[in-house]
């Protein structure tokens, strides 16, 4: 196809689409991004924290916001949407309506006094009417782009035709009435569609009173109650009477899980939103009783369910399995649930506060979107998919990612995203890229010699710092330090009109070095070097003062002496500032061709996505035939796996970019990103084989738990899921009349040292004992389960196997089901299974002639060797541990290795494929460049005065260290140099120093302090 | 009189103590507000003078964290 286009539309600017635009903009393809509201950023930031890790979403986001925002391949378009689209994959041409904003971006400084003025008001969107906002407005305050615009269907003056006062108040004169919408013609090559999803509306949920009781409110308003930024400053208060509740009850599955209204699935990500919840507002709350009401705890994800632990343990959440019927209020404003137990016991309790988990639900306007685009929805009314291309629409060369396919959490998300983003490159044309004069594009001013002038800026963080710390005292100390020229105090570091004012700030008044005294350096340094390059400085000519995470945060109660500790980080960090020198970063040249470890199927699938971009592969498997796993799956509800599975080795046998090496066992991993070298071992001929390549991708897969529990082994009538499977398969069902077949789920998974749930194994058990039910209707099927973890769009499956009369009995880790074998001398001897069932508080037993063990996904014991060699961590749990739970979900934080599959979590065939492709596409963010920058800070040698004693060799983890043994010095490796320094301290004759963080400068720092008042007054 | 406070200084690996000490924040973890962090990119990076010289700067005590 010679007609590939270089250019892409992304619809829709949430993390999912935010991620394909940066993989795709990465790869040097020129992306548009047509976003429906006035600023990029989705669902994300609504939210206050993320579940399992809490971290705060918009400090995770934000930095991802602002390089979408920055990156000059990306073109956003806000209040925008899709018109039509015609033509062929690899050259459609597709209409944009821009919508009208009636503020001209280059004027408005954002400085909110046009939105103070307005006089409508109506309810925000943002803070779920929690608050009121202006018909001139922006979003929320971070915003990006930052400008306000105007909403025409509210405006008085679009309306009616007076008001104009925002006109006249403007101070920058950005009002301009006269804008019109605008029709925008584009030719792209792909579409990738990431339009999200909307929150359920319980409003027609009569018996749950919401808005009619003004203390039963949605999981998304409660987020916006706990969030420090939000509506009530993160104070939690019922809306009857401002009082702190005492309190809280949290109702499960409001909008999901239920036929009576056509959402018969599960909305996946609402058990953990709850508890998550339930944590955060204990926290705020000491004393604070929160309640959840659930139907099945679906913890699913990776580390959930410790969690989910954590939450029962440490944090006494109650859980109660019930269905709520009925929510009534009290007289002093409080709200009686009735609620039914499973064994039909009518209950009732009172709570201060009700919050209704609400589910996920296509959006709105999705079937418009659809049909301007041409492609199909499901039964369910998501953009359809399927389970073995799960990314792609019914139109070629239009590509589906995040939730709108299907409810998915963030992870999940990012995922679709950047595998959207391998599966659109088919009709993309990737030029290999130079290092490009991309954000460099400001030429480098030259400040060696010059004396330093250092400017600051003191972030508010909303109020997060500003609620602690006297910031303009602050910023107001910090000008009279040595050297300092400029200080300011600003709300938003971060947020891209201060980022801005920084950049102004270089030019007008000169300054060569900068201080943010803001929030941690680990998640903002690189924006706000990037920020002071774009203003003509070296990146590390840049300090940050943390005087949020590590001061306003943890001395709240205390506010003037966290402004004391502010004002020294300041003087430190200004001390240091003084002493840092430009910093070069070295060229990496990338060898562009990958290692993938593991022939399943996700490896299969990164190597061929890799290889159709055009780039060779060297494919390793272990076994002597590709297939891993996906071996022994041979049913997935109306698809073949082993025909899918026949057909990828084949298209990977066949691929000429794609060298396959079977019985293969890697001996060592040698390099860096960009410049690897592998040698592996043939198993059977011994031979060795020197592998260079630029990245490296682990698809190591994992393994079934090998069990003996419930007396496996002992009788050819107790098996697996896996081998069950295989039996349907093979019709080789036992022999004789079969009347009960018990399953007993969460072997090996859920419990202590092993706490994570393996994910599939409910939805397998559904489907074999569907397959069972269809073979043999009159068998009676027994499910011993936990929870039943059938989420998304599975749970169709569960129903219908309920429908069937398929038996489920819940039990407690505590009180496992018992099995005895009925002869104990029979090798074929059936099974009495008693299980505990403590919902209805009986036993039940059951005569088995087959009982079927869901064994766990074990991680493979192998993992720790490859662990080590490619110095990758690994979770408690042995699995691979991705570089953030969140938004970098297939990338180790070593540059350039990437995980996909059963290496990285238990997970379904679909979401291995998904992942497969999403590490393709991180890995060609690296491939289609033929080079990428080192770090700046690095060791450095004084050749005078090193003796060449090789110590520092010996001590560096990162063998960047040799000798020269003819001039007997040490020489480092710029390139494989990770900066630790532990071969500074090390050095004997002070020949090492460590560039950014030398001696002089944390020297410096030390004696920065105002000793004063330590000395005493 | 103030009751006398010592200052201390932590030396913190960006990648665990440091981390650390952010997650405390994040977790809203209340601790003694006399401790000035120093972020180094690992806890190898410490040679000895650092002590010895956190300690001429006047600093009352030094916490060395990775």
């Amino acid at each position: 196809m010679s007609l590939k286009s270089r250019s892409v539309l992304v619809v829709g600017a949430g993390i999912a689409g935010i991620q394909a635009a940066l993989d795709l903009a990465e790869m040097g393809l020129k992306v548009h991004l047509v976003e429906e509201t006035a600023t990029i950023g989705g669902r994300m930031p609504q939210l206050d924290k993320t579940f399992p890790t809490n971290d705060c979403s918009m400090c995770i986001l934000s930095p991802k916001m602002s390089e979408c925002a920055r990156h000059p391949n990306i073109k956003i378009y806000i209040k925008s949407s899709v018109e039509s689209i015609a033509g062929n994959p690899g050259d459609f041409s597709v209409k944009i309506l821009e919508h009208a904003k009636y503020v001209d971006a280059e004027k408005c400084v954002a400085c909110g006094l046009c939105e103070e003025k307005c006089p409508i008001k109506v309810e925000d969107e943002f803070d779920m009417q929690l608050r009121k906002r202006g018909a001139i407005s922006r979003y929320f305050l971070q915003s990006i782009p930052s400008e306000y615009t105007i909403d025409d269907s509210i405006c008085l003056y679009l309306n009616k035709g007076v008001c104009r006062i925002c006109e006249k108040v403007c101070p920058a004169n950005a009002i301009d009435f006269e804008d019109k919408d605008k029709e925008i013609k584009l030719n792209v090559g792909a579409v990738i569609v990431s339009t999200g999803i909307d929150a359920f509306n319980p409003i027609g949920f009569g018996h749950f009173g919401y808005k009619r009781f003004p203390n039963v409110v949605t999981s998304l308003e409660f987020e916006r109650m706990l969030s420090a930024s939000g509506p009530f400053g993160g104070h939690v208060m019922r809306a009857s009477d401002k009082k702190e509740p005492k309190s809280i009850a949290f109702i499960q599955c409001v909008g999901s899980r239920d036929e009576s209204i056509d959402h018969n699935y599960c909305s996946s990500a609402c058990c953990m939103f709850a508890i998550k919840e339930a944590i955060i507002a204990k926290e705020h709350m000491k004393g604070m009783q929160a309640s959840i009401f659930y139907m099945d705890i679906r913890a699913y994800g990776k580390d959930f369910d410790k969690y989910y632990e954590k939450a029962k343990g440490q944090y006494k959440v109650d859980f109660v399995k019930s269905k709520v019927s009925e929510i009534s209020e009290l007289d002093n404003g409080s709200l009686t649930l009735r609620y039914v137990l499973e064994n039909g016991d009518i209950q009732f309790a009172d709570f201060d506060m009700v919050v209704l988990s609400i589910g996920l639900q296509p959006r709105e306007n999705i079937g418009k979107l659809a049909g301007k685009l041409g492609i199909k929805l499901n039964e369910y009314g998501f953009i359809r998919s399927d389970a073995f291309s799960p990314l792609q629409t019914t139109r070629e060369g239009i590509y589906v990612c995040g939730a709108a396919n299907a409810p998915k959490d963030i992870p999940e998300s990012v995922l679709t995203a950047s595998g959207a983003v391998a599966e659109a490159t088919k009709y993309l044309r990737l030029d290999r890229q130079e290092i490009t004069a991309k954000k460099d594009a400001v030429p480098e001013l030259d400040v060696v010699g010059d004396r330093p002038r250092v400017g600051v800026f003191v972030c508010h963080c909303g109020i997060n710092i500003a609620g602690v710390v006297d910031v303009k005292d602050v910023a107001k100390n910090a000008s009279t330090l040595q050297n300092v020229e400029h200080s300011e105090d600003i709300i938003y570091a971060c947020s891209q009109d201060c980022l801005n004012t920084i950049k102004e700030r270089i030019k007008e008044k000169n300054l060569n070095r900068i201080v943010v005294a803001a929030c941690t350096p680990r998640t903002h340094e690189p924006l706000f070097r990037e920020t002071i390059a774009e203003a003509g400085l070296n990146p590390y000519l840049f300090e940050m003062a943390n005087i949020r995470d590590q001061c306003s945060w943890a001395h709240m109660n205390e506010p003037e002496k966290a402004t004391e500790k502010s004002k020294d980080l300041v003087n430190m960090g200004v001390a240091k500032a003084r002493d840092l020198t430009p910093l070069d970063r070295l060229p990496i040249e990338i060898n562009p061709k990958a290692l993938v470890i593991g022939g399943g199927l996700a490896g299969m699938n990164t190597a061929k996505a890799i290889a159709e971009a055009g780039y060779e592969v060297f494919l390793i498997e272990k076994e002597d035939e590709l297939g891993g796993n996906m071996r022994n799956i041979y049913y997935n509800f109306g698809n073949n796996p082993q025909e899918f599975l026949a057909k990828t080795i084949s298209e990977v046998s066949a691929n000429k970019f794609i060298h396959i090496y079977k019985n293969a066992n890697i001996e060592r991993i040698d390099g860096y990103v960009g410049n690897f070298k592998t040698t592996i071992t043939d198993k059977k001929s011994e031979n060795k084989t020197d592998l260079e390549h630029g990245v490296v991708i682990v698809a190591t897969g994992a393994e079934e738990h090998k069990t003996e529990e419930y007396s496996y082994g002992k009788s050819t009538r107790i098996i697996t899921q896996v081998e069950l499977e295989k039996m349907l398969h093979e019709d080789e069902f036992p022999k004789g009349k079969i009347r009960n077949v018990m399953m007993i789920q969460c072997v090996g998974s859920r419990e202590e040292n092993k706490m994570y749930c393996s994910r599939v194994c409910c939805t397998k058990a559904v489907k074999n004992a569907l397959n069972i039910k269809e073979k043999y209707p009159n068998v009676n099927i027994y499910i011993a389960y936990r929870d039943i973890r059938t989420y998304g769009f599975r749970e169709k499956y569960y129903t219908e196997l309920r429908d069937k009369g398929a038996m489920f009995i819940k039990y407690e880790p505590e009180n496992k089901p018992t099995v005895k074998l009925v002869n104990d001398y029979n090798p074929d001897s059936k099974v009495q299974v008693t299980v505990f069932d403590p919902l209805m508080d009986k036993e039940v037993e059951v005569t088995a002639d087959l009982l079927v063990l869901a064994t766990a996904i074990d991680p493979l014991p192998e993992n720790i060797d490859l662990a080590r060699m490619l110095k990758v961590p690994l979770n408690s749990d042995g699995m691979y541990l991705e570089a953030h739970v969140k938004l970098r979900p297939s990338d180790f934080a070593t540059d350039g290795i990437f995980v996909a599959g059963l290496a990285h979590n238990p997970k379904d065939m679909d979401e291995s494929l998904t992942q497969a492709k999403a590490a393709a596409s991180r890995a060609l963010t690296y491939l289609n460049k033929k080079a990428i920058l080192a770090e700046g800070t690095i060791s450095e040698v004084n050749e005078s005065r090193c003796s060449g004693c090789g110590f520092c060799e010996e001590i560096c983890p990162y063998s960047a260290i040799e000798i020269d043994l003819e001039k007997e010095v040490a020489v480092i490796n710029d390139a494989l140099c990770k900066g630790c320094g532990a071969c500074v301290a090390s050095c004997r004759c002070g020949a090492l120093d460590l560039r950014g963080f030398s001696n002089e400068q944390l020297f410096s720092a030390f004696d920065a302090l105002d000793m004063t008042e330590a000395l005493g007054e | 009189m103030k009751e006398w406070q010592p200052k201390i200084l932590a030396i913190l690996c960006n990648w665990c103590s440091y981390a650390g000490a952010d997650l405390a924040g994040v977790s809203r973890i209340q601790y003694p507000p006399n401790v000035r962090v120093i972020r180094i990119p690992c806890s190898g990076r410490v040679d000895p003078l650092f002590i010895m010289k956190s300690l001429q700067s006047g600093f009352d005590g030094l916490l060395v964290s990775g």
